[in-house]
């Protein structure tokens, strides 16, 4: 059995009086590539934002329950947010690189956590882009805007911004759905290369990319978690009918 | 019902239709243009004869003969400076605190509608309060200082409105891929938000240049109309608690002295001033539009 990195116990999320996660209990393996699917509104996407804590952002959110990450509650009262989200990295669905250049992206995280030196700052950019698989590719035009991009270079260069702080969690909100097939094939090798390093959980709306890059996927549904198992299992021998008829297309 | 067929492809009376309106939009153009350049024309060439160099280096002078302005447009520039350097932090302090910290609702509603109803007020009313108030009752007296705090109350909307449009259109994914990164909020601010509504924020910090060179009404009763030259370097700082007309309060009192010529050269000058910070605001605001840096 691989070591687990998260834990979630009984773990309920109200928006309001919506109860958008209801008692969610999951185990998410270390260095592998957990999926999460379901329909529109199924509560997947909040799921993953509880992870680095991001709904603490949203007015009248109330969350219930635990999350470990290696064993510590998250949502203990002395957690650091800042270390939290230092750990656990995040891309988000469009590519949102900040309007400088494409090195002061990648910088901006490592110097949030206080790194000033010129020549540590190059080695983690070129390191994280190459991370990213990106580097080549932008290795003459470090200084030029990240907006000048392709929109599946921006994501790359998201990632590689989510690198540089030396995360062991990367949670990615449907990293791809902004993004043509081929960049989006690109974003898949680069998850199949991240999981020897990192924890990946991604949100996805395409069940062929759950079934092709995950090692786990779990099924949510209007704020339940129906069912969750290995990738293979969820695809070829899902234990609930709901399970079965997303998969076979037949719901949202 | 179905549309008629096309039995010609002869021009109708809705192309003609079209003519008039193209003519008449045209005409219209044409009129603004032409009032516009009227106006400055007729005040350049007014202006031109008396605009020289002792008129905008010298002080008007019964004794020596002489006839400037130049104490008036130290005078602006005093108390652009005095104003800004209140109004600014200020008004960028309350857009940052109504758009990203103060939770949406009836406090943060009734706010920019004081700030949009304080930004229409008629001018002559800041100035009855501010003589009152930090005339009178603060005991500023007519001063620079005086009429800055008045004018500080005047741009403040103007800023704050300003910065506020500015940050509202700065994508929510910046801030979200901030916060993801571990950033604190306030260097979030610092480092993401502030740089991108930079150029809107500048463009209320020039508007408000605007603003203050051309006010006479809020000056009138506040900064009062004092034309003389500092006569000594510490005389620079004391000037503020010193009465001090701008350019367009010189241009009120010799109009109502029935000095026009010495009138149509400031309004010159004011014509000058307006249109440099017309072409430096277009300027700036390109610049520091980080978006476009290193495209």
């Amino acid at each position: 059995m691989d070591k687990i990195k998260i834990t979630t116990k009984n773990l309920n999320l109200f928006y309001g009086d919506n109860h958008a996660l209801k008692n969610i209990n999951m185990d998410i393996r270390e260095k592998a590539v957990t999926a999460l699917i379901g329909p529109s509104g199924c509560g997947k996407s909040t799921f993953l934002k509880s992870i680095n804590r991001m709904n603490d952002l949203v007015d009248g959110v109330r969350i219930e329950g635990i999350v470990t990450l290696d064993g510590d509650n998250i949502y203990d009262a002395d957690i650091d947010k800042t270390l939290l989200r230092k750990k656990v990295g995040m891309v988000f669905q469009q590519p949102n690189p900040f309007p400088m250049s494409i090195y002061d992206n990648v910088a901006y995280g490592p110097r949030v956590h206080g790194i000033k030196n010129k020549s540590e700052l190059d080695a983690i950019v070129e390191r994280s882009l190459r991370g990213a698989a990106i580097f080549d590719e932008v290795k003459d035009r470090l200084r030029k805007s990240a907006l000048s991009l392709s929109g599946g270079q921006q994501q790359r260069l998201c990632i590689a911004r989510a690198l540089a702080v030396e995360p062991e969690v990367i949670l990615m909100d449907e990293p791809t759905s902004a993004l043509d097939p081929i960049s989006t094939a690109k974003i898949e090798e680069l998850m199949e290369e991240l999981k020897q390093k990192y924890t990946v959980v991604v949100v996805t709306h395409n069940m062929q990319q759950a079934a092709r890059i995950s090692e786990d996927t779990a099924f949510f549904l209007l704020g339940d978690m129906i069912e969750f198992n290995s990738t293979q299992k969820i695809f070829q021998a899902p234990k609930d009918p709901r399970t079965a008829d997303y998969i076979m297309g037949r719901m949202g | 019902m179905p549309v008629n067929k096309v039995n010609t492809l002869k021009k109708t009376k809705s192309r003609r239709a079209d003519n008039i309106a193209y003519f008449l939009i045209y005409l219209s153009a044409g009129f603004t243009v032409l009032l516009l350049m009227g106006i400055i024309g007729y005040v350049a060439v007014r202006g031109y004869r008396v605009l020289d160099w002792e008129f905008v280096s010298d002080v008007t002078s019964v004794l020596r003969g002489t006839t400037g302005v130049a104490g008036n447009i130290l005078n602006t520039v005093y108390i652009v400076i005095l104003t800004l350097l209140i109004a600014t932090p200020v008004g960028i302090g309350s857009a940052i605190y109504l758009n990203e910290y103060a939770k949406p609702g009836k406090l943060v509603r009734g706010i920019e509608f004081a700030t949009e109803t304080l930004a229409g007020i008629p001018s002559i009313i800041y100035g009855m309060f501010g003589a009152m108030f930090f005339g009178a009752t603060m005991k500023f007296g007519y001063s620079i200082l005086t009429g800055s705090l008045t004018l500080m109350l005047m741009v403040l909307p103007l800023i704050t409105r300003n910065t506020q449009e500015a940050l509202k259109t700065v994508p929510m994914g910046y801030r979200l891929g901030a916060i993801g990164m571990g950033a604190q909020k306030w260097y979030m601010i610092r480092t993401i938000l502030l740089p991108s509504a930079m150029p809107g924020i500048v463009t209320g910090v020039i508007l408000s240049v605007g603003r203050i060179v051309g006010e006479s009404a809020a000056l009138l009763f506040t900064a009062g109309s004092g034309y003389y030259l500092p006569q000594t370097v510490g005389q620079l700082g004391s000037k503020i608690m010193e009465s001090g007309g701008t350019l367009t309060i010189q241009m009120y009192l010799s109009m109502q002295k029935g000095k026009y010529d010495i009138a149509f050269g400031i309004a010159l000058v004011l014509l000058l001033i307006v249109l440099f910070i017309n072409i430096g605001t277009k300027r700036i605001a390109k610049k520091l539009d980080v978006s476009r840096k290193g495209m």
